[in-house]
C-alpha cells in the first residue's frame, strides 16, 4: 500500500455557483507532514472533504493508487482518516466507547477487535479509561483527542486534519502538538496556526481563491512575508 | 408541582390501561408508516437530520415566552417541525421528543405514552401540515400564503392536540366530556395564539433566509396519506365528541348502554386483559361506546391509509 | 429546563444498578401497568406497591425516600380530575356550599386512587432513570423492539440537546440584554411572540447546518445507512429472578380483587 494522495486539477463549485476550487494538484507522498494554509474562503476545508470522497468534484482524485469511486468508499475512508474542525460534529454518540467503537463497527470487525481499537486509540491520544464518559462532560482538549481517537480506531494511513488547534487553550494546543508529533501516519493539516506549522510541518501548501499559489518547504514559505500577507497570512 | 400552561404530557393513572393499549397499538402502527416514509425522505440523513432536530424541538420548548400574569407560554413545536421536515419526519421527531420526556422528566406516563404520542407528535404534526397545506392553497404560494399557512396551522394544532387528551380523559371515565372539552378547548385556543406567533415567526426567519427549506419540506414524501390519516383522526374525534359520552348525565349514559346492550358485550367479548377485572369503568357505558368507537376509528383509518396510497401512487405514477 | 438527559442517573454499586436494563424497563412497566389495573379504593395493594417501591429504592442506595421526594403531580391534571367526586354517583359524603355539589364517597374513593397511582408511577419511572444510564436505558428500548430508527434519532437528540441548549440559552442572553435597552415601554406579546420566532428560526437553521457536518463526520467514519449496534449486556440469573419475582408479586397483588 503506496500511502499517497494526489488530485489532477482538482475543481468544485458549490450549488449556488460559488467556485469553491479551480484546477487544485497536489502530490502527498507517504510519511509527509504537510500544512494547507490560505485565508478564509481559500477552499481549504472544501478540498479536505473532497480527500475522502464526501464532496465530489471534477478531476481526479486518488488515494493509495487507486481513484475515488464509489466502489471502494468504505476503503478510501478507512485509509484517509478526516479530523473535523469541530468536535461536536465528529463526537455523535452517547459516550466516548461509541464514539470510538462508530468506525471500526462499520467497518465489520468483531466485537472483540472493536473492543480492541478502541482501547489502542484511546491509549495512543492519552485518553485511556475513558470509555464510558459522556461527550457533553469533556473538556474542549479532552474532546479534540477523543475526536482524533474516533479516527485513529479506523487504523487510517493518512490524518487530514481541519484547524486541529482552533479554539484550544495553549496547555490542550501544547498536549495536541505533542501528540500529532508522535503520530506516524502521514499528515495533512489545515490551519492558520502558523506557530503550528513552523513547529510540526516542514512541507506547506498554500491556497487562495480555489488555486495552489504556493508549494514548498515551509521555511523557504516563511522566509517571505510580504507573499504570506498578499495571502493573508502572516508568519506566526 | 409542575406547571406548564402547555402541558398535554397526560401522566399515568389517569387513563384505564384499555385506552392506554388502544392508544399505544395506533401510535405503533403510524410510528412504523413514519419510519418508511423518512426513509424514502431522506435515506441515511435519516438519523443525523432527525436526532439534531429532535434536539432543537427539544431546546426550542424551553423558549419561554411571558403570557400574562407571571404564568409562560411554550412552544409544542409540532406544526413548525412539519412545515419544516414534512409531516411524517416530524411525527418521528416529536415522538423522540416525547418518549424521552416521559421517561426521564415523568412529564406524562409511560402507559400514557402511546395517546401522548398520537396528541403532541402526530395530531399537532399532521394538523398543523393540514391546515398550512390548505391555507397555502387558498393564499397562494408566495411568502404571504406560507407566514398565514403558519399561522392556521399552528392554532389549529394545539387545538386538536388538545381537542384529543379531552377525549381520552372522557373515555376513561377521568373527566366527563362535558368539562373537559370546553375547558381544554378553550385555555389551547389562547395558547394555541402563542404558538402561531411563534411558528411564523420561525417561518418568516427562514423564508427569508434560506427558503430552500421550506421547498424541500413541500416535497416530502407521503403528504398525502398524512392529510388522509389526519382526516380520519379527526372525524374520529368529532364522532366521539357527539357520542353519548358526551352528556354528563349518567341516566342518560345507562339507558344507551342497556338498550344498545353494549355493557354485557364489554363483558364477554374478551376484550379486557383480564376477565372480568372489578374496574370501576367497566360499568361506565363511556367504555362500551368507546369500543364501538374504536372499532369504527379502525376502520376509518384502514380506508384512509389505502386510499392515500392509492392516491400517491397514482401521482408518482404520473410523474 | 434541564438538557443534561444524564442527570437523572445516580451511579451506586447496588444489585439493582447492576441489573440488565431490560430487566429494569420491563419491571417499571410491569409495575405501571399493575397500577393501572388495582381497583379504585383497594388501599392494602397500593400500600404494598408502594412498599415494594420503597423497597427497589433502598435496594438501589439510592435511600428510600429517593422516589417519593422526586415525583412531582401535574397540576392542570390534576385539576381536570378534580370533578371526578361530585361527577361519580354514590353516597354522599358532603357538598359544596352555595353550588350544592354532592362529592360521593365513590367519588372521592376514585380520585384518592388516581392521585395515588400517579404518584406511584412516577416514582417507578424515577426509579428506573435514576439506576440506568440513559445510554442503556436507550439500548433496552431498542433491544425490546422499539423502532430502531427512533432509538437512533432519540440518540443523537440526547447527544445534541446539551450543545443546542448551550446556543439557546446564548441567544435568550442576548435577547434580554436587547430587551433591557427598550425601556419603560412593555413590548406587546406580538413583538415577543415575533423575537422569539425569529430566534427559533436561527437555531433552527443552525441545528439543520450542524446535522449536515454531523452527517458527513458519520459517512467519514463509514457509516452506511444500517443501524448498527454494539451488543451491550446480557441476561444473567438474577435478571431472570428479579424478572420472576416482580412478576410474581404483581401478579397476586393484581388477582387479589378477584378473589373475594
Amino acid at each position: 500500500m503506496h500511502h499517497t494522495i494526489e488530485t489532477s486539477n482538482l475543481r468544485f463549485a458549490y450549488p449556488d455557483g460559488r467556485r469553491a476550487l479551480d484546477g487544485v494538484s497536489l502530490h502527498i507522498a507517504p510519511g509527509e507532514k504537510v500544512a494547507l494554509v490560505g485565508p478564509n474562503g481559500a477552499g481549504k476545508s472544501t478540498l479536505l472533504l473532497h480527500l475522502n470522497g464526501t464532496l465530489r468534484g471534477q478531476g481526479e482524485v486518488r488515494v493509495c493508487g487507486k481513484a475515488v469511486n464509489d466502489d471502494n468508499l468504505p476503503a478510501v475512508r478507512a485509509a484517509v482518516g478526516l479530523v473535523f474542525q469541530d468536535p461536536d460534529d465528529q463526537l455523535f454518540s452517547s459516550n466516548v466507547f461509541d464514539d470510538v467503537a462508530f468506525g471500526p463497527i462499520y467497518m465489520g470487525l468483531s466485537q472483540g477487535e472493536v473492543r480492541d481499537r478502541v482501547e489502542k486509540a484511546l491509549a495512543a491520544v492519552g485518553m485511556a479509561g475513558s470509555e464510558e464518559r459522556v461527550p457533553h462532560h469533556l473538556s474542549g482538549g479532552e474532546k479534540k483527542r477523543v475526536a482524533i481517537a474516533t479516527v485513529l480506531a479506523m487504523d487510517p494511513e493518512i490524518l487530514v486534519l481541519d484547524e486541529p488547534t482552533a479554539g484550544l487553550d495553549p496547555r490542550s494546543r501544547r498536549g495536541l502538538i505533542q501528540l500529532l508529533r508522535a503520530l506516524p501516519q502521514t499528515m495533512l493539516a489545515s490551519t492558520h496556526d502558523m506557530r503550528l506549522v513552523a513547529e510540526l510541518f516542514p512541507r506547506s501548501v498554500v491556497l487562495d481563491g480555489g488555486v495552489v499559489v504556493a508549494d514548498g518547504a515551509t521555511t523557504e514559505l516563511m522566509a517571505r512575508p510580504e507573499f504570506l500577507e498578499a495571502h493573508g497570512l502572516e508568519a506566526g | 408541582m409542575l406547571f406548564t400552561p402547555n402541558a398535554l404530557h397526560i401522566p399515568d393513572g389517569f387513563l384505564t390501561p384499555f385506552v392506554s393499549l388502544v392508544g399505544w397499538g395506533l401510535a405503533l402502527i403510524l410510528l412504523l408508516i413514519a419510519v418508511r416514509q423518512t426513509r424514502r425522505q431522506l435515506a441515511e440523513r435519516q438519523v443525523p437530520v432527525m436526532g439534531v432536530m429532535a434536539a432543537f424541538i427539544f431546546a426550542a420548548q424551553a423558549v419561554n415566552f411571558p403570557v400574562a400574569a407571571g404564568t409562560s407560554g411554550h412552544l409544542l413545536g409540532g406544526a413548525l417541525a412539519a412545515i419544516t421536515l414534512g409531516p411524517w419526519a416530524a411525527a418521528l421527531v416529536m415522538t423522540a421528543v416525547i418518549v424521552v420526556q416521559g421517561l426521564i422528566f415523568q412529564d406524562g406516563g409511560l402507559l400514557a405514552m402511546g395517546w401522548n404520542i398520537i396528541n403532541m407528535g402526530i395530531l399537532t404534526a399532521f394538523t398543523g401540515h393540514l391546515g398550512y397545506s390548505i391555507v397555502q392553497r387558498l393564499a397562494g404560494a408566495g411568502r404571504a400564503g406560507r407566514l398565514a399557512g403558519a399561522v392556521a396551522g399552528a392554532w389549529a394544532s394545539v387545538e386538536a392536540g388538545a381537542i384529543a387528551t379531552s377525549i381520552e380523559l372522557a373515555a376513561s371515565g377521568t373527566a366527563p366530556l362535558a368539562l373537559a372539552l370546553p375547558a381544554m378547548a378553550g385555555v389551547h385556543a389562547l395558547i394555541g395564539i402563542g404558538e402561531a406567533l411563534i411558528t411564523v415567526g420561525a417561518v418568516a426567519l427562514l423564508q427569508a433566509s434560506r427558503p430552500e427549506v421550506m421547498g424541500s419540506a413541500e416535497t416530502a414524501p407521503g403528504q398525502k396519506t398524512a392529510s388522509f390519516v389526519v382526516l380520519g383522526l379527526l372525524m374520529a374525534m368529532g364522532v366521539a365528541v357527539l357520542s353519548p359520552i358526551a352528556s354528563s348525565d349518567p341516566d342518560g349514559l345507562q339507558a344507551v348502554a342497556g338498550t344498545q346492550g353494549f355493557a354485557v358485550q364489554a363483558q364477554g367479548n374478551g376484550l379486557g386483559i383480564l376477565p372480568g377485572y372489578a374496574f370501576p369503568l367497566v360499568q361506565n357505558p363511556a367504555v362500551a361506546t368507546m369500543l364501538a368507537v374504536a372499532g369504527g376509528v379502525s376502520i376509518v383509518f384502514a380506508i384512509a391509509v389505502i386510499l392515500g396510497r392509492a392516491a400517491s401512487r397514482r401521482a408518482a405514477g404520473r410523474s | 429546563m434541564h438538557f443534561d438527559l444524564s442527570d437523572a442517573y445516580r451511579p451506586r454499586a447496588s444489585f439493582v444498578h447492576r441489573l440488565d436494563p431490560r430487566t429494569k424497563v420491563l419491571c417499571a412497566l410491569l409495575a405501571i401497568a399493575a397500577l393501572g389495573v388495582i381497583p379504585a379504593g383497594r388501599w392494602a395493594l397500593f400500600l404494598v406497591m408502594g412498599a415494594l417501591i420503597v423497597g427497589v429504592a433502598a435496594g438501589s442506595r439510592l435511600g428510600a425516600g429517593f422516589a417519593m421526594k422526586r415525583a412531582a403531580l401535574a397540576l392542570p391534571f390534576v385539576l381536570a380530575a378534580l370533578p371526578l367526586p361530585f361527577t361519580t354517583s354514590g353516597r354522599t359524603v358532603f357538598e359544596v356550599p352555595l353550588v350544592g355539589w354532592a362529592a360521593s364517597d365513590e367519588g372521592l374513593t376514585r380520585l384518592a386512587s388516581l392521585l395515588v397511582r400517579t404518584w406511584l408511577a412516577a416514582q417507578a419511572a424515577i426509579l428506573l432513570t435514576a439506576t440506568t444510564p440513559f445510554r442503556d436505558l436507550l439500548w433496552a428500548l431498542g433491544a425490546l423492539r422499539l423502532p430502531r430508527i427512533l432509538v437512533s434519532t432519540i440518540g443523537f437528540m440526547y447527544r445534541y440537546l446539551f450543545v443546542l441548549a448551550d446556543e439557546a440559552a446564548r441567544m435568550l442572553q442576548a435577547r434580554s440584554s436587547r430587551a433591557a435597552r427598550l425601556g419603560k415601554k412593555r413590548p406587546s406579546l406580538r413583538w415577543l411572540g415575533w423575537t422569539v420566532g425569529m430566534m427559533v428560526g436561527t437555531l433552527f437553521l443552525r441545528s439543520l447546518e450542524r446535522s449536515d457536518r454531523v452527517y458527513a463526520a458519520m459517512l467519514s467514519r463509514g457509516y452506511d445507512g444500517r443501524p448498527l449496534v454494539f451488543v451491550q449486556s446480557e441476561m444473567r440469573r438474577a435478571d431472570w429472578w428479579a424478572l420472576l419475582t416482580t412478576g410474581l408479586i404483581l401478579a397476586v397483588l393484581v388477582v387479589i380483587p378477584h378473589l373475594a
